[in-house]
């Protein structure tokens, strides 16, 4: 189509421009998929705004929830035109999401006590005492610790256990290997060999309330979702606000630190209040139904306040208890001497837990990754 | 050199050069597909990129494999996902039932004593089971297949690099046979109802679209496509309901699929027009969880079927 030998499309100079606005929105927009975007123009009528919005929605965008900073993006640089001398102003507003520090303490105060103080306070908290310390009472040397205390928990050894194909004596016929037997004794089957199929363990979704009244816990257990994401196990990470923000990818860093900043970033709501309800609604809705709660070990972290309808949150419990295999619930309350669930969303959402947890020290963590392991890989 | 390499790659079918042409093929071929959905599919084909359509549950993605199989007068060869498929499942397997046949005649007719030939024997192309990726860069005629990758979501990361891998050489490596090419590449459709994210890079080897419902009057006239037997006014009010049930927040908003169940339901029981007792008595092919039927009930079925069409408010 293109004529006498020019390598370059003709659109791709606007193509550029226009990918460098989408990456600018948040859109993964990179050089690849300009291309593309050029390409396509060619194919269609580049003269013509339908065709030029569809070849660009076609090529440059990879999720519905892009599609609103792309049409306004659409707009401001087609419509409003960039090709104009003058550089459009950004009337139109974008969300981009900002990052917010609160869960994380200022990054100069970590990298202080990490280094210098903490070998002192340590001596002070021996690590026996901070196994059963409630974190509501740590300082900020001991959440270093806790980090490392963490590390340790091998969450990752209980859920990866190696549980690959294995030759067995019974089960399944493995004609592969018996083939090869046979090969060696003229042909003659004279062993079958059989395997048993490999065991995954189940996935396992934990839903982390990061509301006002969790605060003191949040940090604590945002740590522990860390580890457990690190782990390569099948897991995958939301928290919950006024709102559900999916955080797995955000926790997939090595570094704690950066990983909890991260999230904190694509989290908008910390410790605002709890509408737990709808945003269990959300997760069933957007996630659970569609396959990520089917047979999966399902971890919600919360006291249980729910500023919304407790009716809501009561609903959506049974709807998670019948796509889970378990439904575990910890609640840092529940160590108080002479806990009962009187927050009306913990006591709605109770009869439909399986295992309840208290979730409050070191200690309880333990206990946790014990529930979950059990729950992904023994009891099938 | 450019001519060439577009037919090689390119799979449009005769007498389309234009989106709106295959617009109107897809048409009379009883699909209604909007100006983006139509556009998607005739850059997949005119660019022999991979077309990867996300959407609801019912919305018609797996039907767009479909009628391109239909149109292009080409085999549909699909692979449906799940969690666990491996490449056994999805590529190939050997025939070991028949190899051991196979060994045993040697063994009895004592045509071949050298194991080492044998064993080259047993690896060759007659002992190979292809499953639909194999099937479909296997496939040689004047116009490559369809090759529908269905809910893709479902299966794990690894299968997905795997996926990725296929889709950009369109070739796979058997270790004991060498590497099968595609003659020309399939004309891939990929699905996902989104239970997760699949990743990045496997998306953007493909050209991508979100369809979401229908619109009213699309969803009318997809219903008198799809169920001509259905009389103007039932179609009407059978698309509003349906528009209706969606806004309602329900478990499992119908898709398309449900509302054409729906209307062939009615024609079924001889409906001319909606009406709250033909509701009740068919509410079941249109909304599949009990606790859906129940807030649409609370809803009152009478809200569903009034003013449109000729009922009247």
């Amino acid at each position: 189509m293109a004529e006498g030998d020019v390598q370059t499309p003709p659109m791709l100079d606007a193509a550029v421009a226009f990918g460098r606005i989408l990456r600018g929105v948040g859109l993964r927009v990179g050089t690849d998929r300009v291309v593309g975007f050029a390409r396509a123009l060619e194919e269609l009528d580049a003269g013509r705004r339908e065709d030029v919005y569809w070849a660009g929605r076609i090529t440059l965008v990879s999720r519905p929830e892009e599609l609103e900073n792309y049409d306004r993006a659409f707009e401001l640089f087609w419509d409003k035109g960039a090709s104009a001398k003058a550089r459009p102003r950004p009337k139109i507003r974008f969300s981009i999401p900002q990052p917010d520090r609160s869960v994380m303490p200022p990054k100069k105060t970590v990298e202080k006590s990490e280094r210098g103080e903490e070998a002192v306070k340590l001596r002070y908290s021996p690590v026996e005492v901070l196994r059963q310390k409630d974190f509501a009472l740590y300082s900020p040397e001991e959440f270093a610790e806790l980090q490392r205390l963490i590390a340790d928990l091998r969450l990752s050894g209980a859920m990866k256990k190696s549980r690959r194909l294995e030759p067995a004596h019974r089960g399944r016929h493995d004609p592969r290997r018996t083939l090869r037997g046979a090969m060696r004794t003229g042909g003659e089957a004279v062993r079958h060999r059989f395997r048993k199929a490999r065991v995954r363990p189940r996935r396992v979704v934990l839903l982390c309330d990061v509301s006002g009244s969790m605060a003191a816990y949040s940090r604590a257990l945002l740590r522990f979702l860390h580890a457990g994401v690190i782990s390569g196990a099948r897991l995958e990470a939301f928290s919950i606000g006024t709102r559900l923000t999916r955080i797995t990818k955000e926790l997939a860093t090595r570094d704690p630190d950066q990983a909890l900043r991260q999230a904190s970033g694509a989290v908008k709501d910390i410790s605002g209040g709890t509408r737990l309800g709808d945003a269990m609604k959300e997760f069933v809705d957007r996630w659970g139904q569609r396959g990520m709660a089917r047979g999966a070990v399902v971890v919600v972290l919360s006291d249980g306040w729910d500023r919304g309808d407790v009716a809501v949150l009561a609903e959506q419990m049974q709807r998670i208890s019948r796509l889970a295999h378990r439904v575990i619930w910890v609640n840092p309350l529940k160590s108080a001497p002479g806990y009962k669930p009187l927050a009306a969303g913990m006591a709605a959402a109770l009869p439909h837990v399986d295992v309840f947890l208290s979730g409050h020290n070191f200690e309880s963590l333990e206990e946790l990754a014990e529930a979950i392991a059990d729950a992904a890989w023994r009891d099938r | 050199m450019t001519e060439a390499a577009n037919g090689r790659r390119g799979a449009l079918p005769p007498g389309v050069s234009r989106s709106g042409d295959l617009s109107a093929r897809l048409r009379e071929h009883d699909y209604l597909a909007d100006e983006g959905l139509a556009t998607a599919i005739f850059l997949a084909l005119k660019l022999g990129r991979p077309l990867f359509l996300e959407g609801e549950a019912g919305v018609g993605k797996t039907e767009v494999a479909k009628v391109l199989s239909r149109i292009l007068q080409t085999p549909l060869i699909r692979l449906q996902c799940y969690e666990g498929i491996d490449v056994f499942q999805a590529v190939y397997e050997w025939d070991y039932a028949r190899q051991l046949l196979h060994i045993r005649a040697a063994e009895a007719l004592g045509t071949e004593e050298d194991p080492r030939r044998l064993e080259r024997d047993l690896y060759t192309h007659e002992f190979l089971v292809s499953r639909p990726l194999l099937q479909a860069l296997e496939h040689r005629g004047p116009q490559p297949p369809v090759l529908l990758i269905d809910e893709v979501d479902r299966s794990d990361d690894e299968f997905e690099a795997f996926l990725l891998e296929i889709l950009s050489d369109f070739a796979v490596t058997i270790p004991e046979l060498g590497t099968i090419q595609a003659d020309r590449p399939p004309v891939a459709v990929l699905t996902s109802n989104r239970t997760r994210e699949v990743h990045d890079a496997l998306k953007r080897r493909c050209l991508y679209f979100y369809i979401e419902h229908p619109s009213f009057e699309r969803e009318v006239e997809i219903v008198r496509l799809r169920v001509p037997e259905a009389e103007n006014t039932l179609a009407r009010q059978v698309a509003a309901a349906v528009e209706r049930l969606r806004a309602m927040d329900l478990y499992k908003p119908p898709g398309v699929a449900e509302t054409i169940d729906w209307t062939e339901a009615l024609v079924a029981l001889g409906a001319k027009e909606l009406d709250e007792s033909v509701v009740r008595a068919t509410i079941g092919s249109v909304l599949k969880y009990r606790e859906d039927q129940q807030r649409a009930a609370n809803a009152g079925l009478s809200a569903l079927v009034s003013g449109v069409g000729g009922a009247g408010g």
